[in-house]
């Protein structure tokens, strides 16, 4: 990738005007909204897409031979052509799901009903058992874990997990002894959900495509950020959620290669994936139907679609460029406070506009809750990845998290906060207090 | 800049309790304890009732981690109850728990709660009752296990 010209300040407050969110007030104070991590904002675009679909085309898709039906049916594949197209996918390798969660329960279930003997001949390659090994890491969210460990349990295959770093990075020398042989798939993060820095992708796939495993990838907080081309990255899966990206919550996606979703057996049964059912059993249309059983959402997936149209007019190497200038602006920001620990923060690989941190005495809830008295909203807490917090010694910590629509002026309010945070909690207070043990 | 409801909810008699909790500690001989977690934060406490020869509750003895707020309930509600029977802590649990669901409709009974009272204003931030409660959920559930 070269090296794109970053959103200039005229341009970001253009983009503003289309998020009617950015421009409340919370707590009297304009409201800064550094939470995209967590959920993103959505533009009038894609608002607009949606209460569209539902005024001139609501319909069932793939049934029905109205008019509206046929239409229905257009603009749903038409959303799944656009979404696949943003992430470098063929239109017939994206399956809709609700969140990227019920996509990575997706793969494991398929997993799991090749090891129940469910599937085709073409379905073995998917059975596991005792003696193959799931490898996830020790960075993931919970939702690229959790998954694993109920398939391990399930098939009495080894749950393996990659180890961090005292900085919280990826032991990618643990790679050989950790991805071996036995591995039948290697599942991980693009971007990590709390430290923000951006995975070395191609070292884990390589080490992957070496034992002969599949690869997934957590794409949530790379997708809505980045660049992102699967074909390029080499992954087998990829998964993404749409109200990270400026889409509407409930509609998520999974990435699969083509031969692989064929071989695979379906996770969720019912109508709407079926050919041929008698009262004993069932044949299965081909993917991606074969994976969306029952209603689908459908004025989600055109409104996710108007997202990611609206993410490429802007240009995602540019969206990326700005949000590395306010994710560097961050760290360094938060690391020039005295009493703040940045997580992460030495970790020397490429970041996303999103830093979490701790400061020993005060908890992150009322880190969070001092912000949010001046109209600046974090998440705080454990961000759904406690074993990553575990190794970095914390509990607990507080996000900040950008997107597109986020200003260099926005981060240095968030800034100031949290100096006033300190001040307001410890004040006098040695900042080494046992609290800060405890915590 | 800070607003006075912020220096209501971070009154200093909460940070205080925060900074230099009462009852900090737990103990070797248990009769009855209670193991609590936030599952949205990942606080956690471990409260001990210590029942006296009088039946009375002479000791409230906890350890945790959390926020300013479920330090400082902890604390203060350890303050509160010693020396109490079990009838008057579950009367006080109960006014409590009361006064924290109340989106701050119900001024929390200062005869009954003392400085425990002072975590009124918690009522208004629905997201951090759950902060306050929590030390008090504990103490509920040790006193039950007590019989």
């Amino acid at each position: 990738m070269s090296s794109p010209d970053a959103l200039t300040d005229a341009e970001v407050l253009r983009i503003r005007e289309d998020f009617p969110i950015l421009h409340t007030e919370v707590n009297g104070h304009p409201l800064v909204y550094l939470d995209s991590g967590a959920t993103s904002q959505r533009p009038l675009v894609v608002l607009d897409a949606e209460r569209d679909f539902a005024t001139t085309l609501n319909s069932a898709v793939h049934r029905g031979a109205h008019t509206l039906a046929a239409e229905a049916t257009e603009s749903f594949e038409d959303a799944r052509g656009a979404l696949a197209r943003f992430v470098g996918a063929a239109d017939d390798e994206i399956v809709w799901t609700s969140n990227a969660t019920e996509a990575v329960n997706l793969v494991a279930y398929a997993f799991s009903n090749a090891a129940a003997g469910r599937g085709g001949a073409d379905a073995a390659r998917f059975r596991l058992g005792e003696g193959d090994e799931i490898v996830t890491t020790e960075m993931e969210h919970h939702a690229n874990l959790i998954p694993w460990q109920e398939l391990a349990a399930r098939t009495g295959a080894t749950l393996r997990v990659i180890p961090l770093d005292d900085d919280g990075a990826l032991r990618l020398d643990e790679l050989e002894t950790h991805i071996t042989e036995r591995a039948k798939i290697v599942a991980f993060t693009h971007v990590s959900n709390v430290l923000g820095v951006i995975n070395p992708v191609a070292a884990l796939v390589e080490r992957a495509r070496a034992v002969g495993a599949l690869v997934l990838l957590d794409a949530c907080q790379s997708a809505p950020h980045l660049p992102l081309d699967v074909k390029q990255l080499d992954v087998d899966f990829a998964v993404l959620s749409g109200h990270k990206m400026l889409g509407p919550t409930g509609i998520g996606a999974l990435y699969g290669r083509r031969e692989l979703l064929a071989a695979m057996p379906p996770f969720l049964t019912g109508g709407s994936m079926i050919t041929t059912v008698t009262t004993t059993e069932a044949e299965y249309l081909p993917p991606p139907q074969r994976f969306e059983a029952g209603t689908q959402r459908v004025s989600q997936a055109v409104a996710l679609a108007a997202a990611v149209r609206y993410l490429d007019e802007v240009g995602m190497p540019r969206i990326a460029a700005h949000e590395e200038i306010l994710g560097r602006r961050l760290v360094d920001g938060l690391a020039a406070i005295d009493g703040v620990r940045v997580l992460g923060a030495s970790i020397d690989l490429p970041r996303v506009g999103l830093a979490s941190f701790d400061i020993p005495g005060i908890h992150s809830h009322d880190v969070g809750q001092f912000l949010d008295d001046r109209g600046i909203a974090v998440r705080v807490g454990h961000h759904c990845a406690q074993p990553l917090h575990r190794r970095l010694g914390v509990t607990s910590s507080t996000r900040a998290s950008t997107y597109l629509y986020s200003t260099e002026a926005e981060v240095d309010a968030f800034l100031d906060g949290v100096a006033a945070t300190i001040g307001f909690f410890l004040g006098g207070v040695a900042a080494t207090r046992d609290i800060g043990v405890r915590s | 800049m800070t607003s006075s409801d912020l220096q209501n909810l971070y009154q200093e008699l909460i940070l205080d309790h925060s900074r230099t909790p009462h009852g900090f500690g737990l103990r070797d001989e248990v009769t009855a304890q209670s193991h609590q977690l936030n599952p949205t934060c990942g606080d956690e406490i471990t409260l001990q009732v210590h029942p006296g020869p009088d039946g009375t509750i002479e000791a409230i003895a906890w350890e945790g981690h959390g926020c300013a707020i479920s330090q400082a309930s902890a604390s203060l509600f350890a303050d509160l109850v010693e020396g109490m029977t079990v009838p008057e802590i579950q009367q006080r649990i109960d006014v409590f728990r009361e006064a924290m669901r109340s989106r701050g409709k119900i001024e929390p009974d200062e005869e009954l709660l003392g400085d425990a009272a002072a975590l009124g204003s918690v009522s208004r931030y629905v997201a951090r009752v759950k902060c306050a409660m929590l030390a008090w959920v504990a103490a509920e559930d040790a006193l039950r296990k007590l019989g």
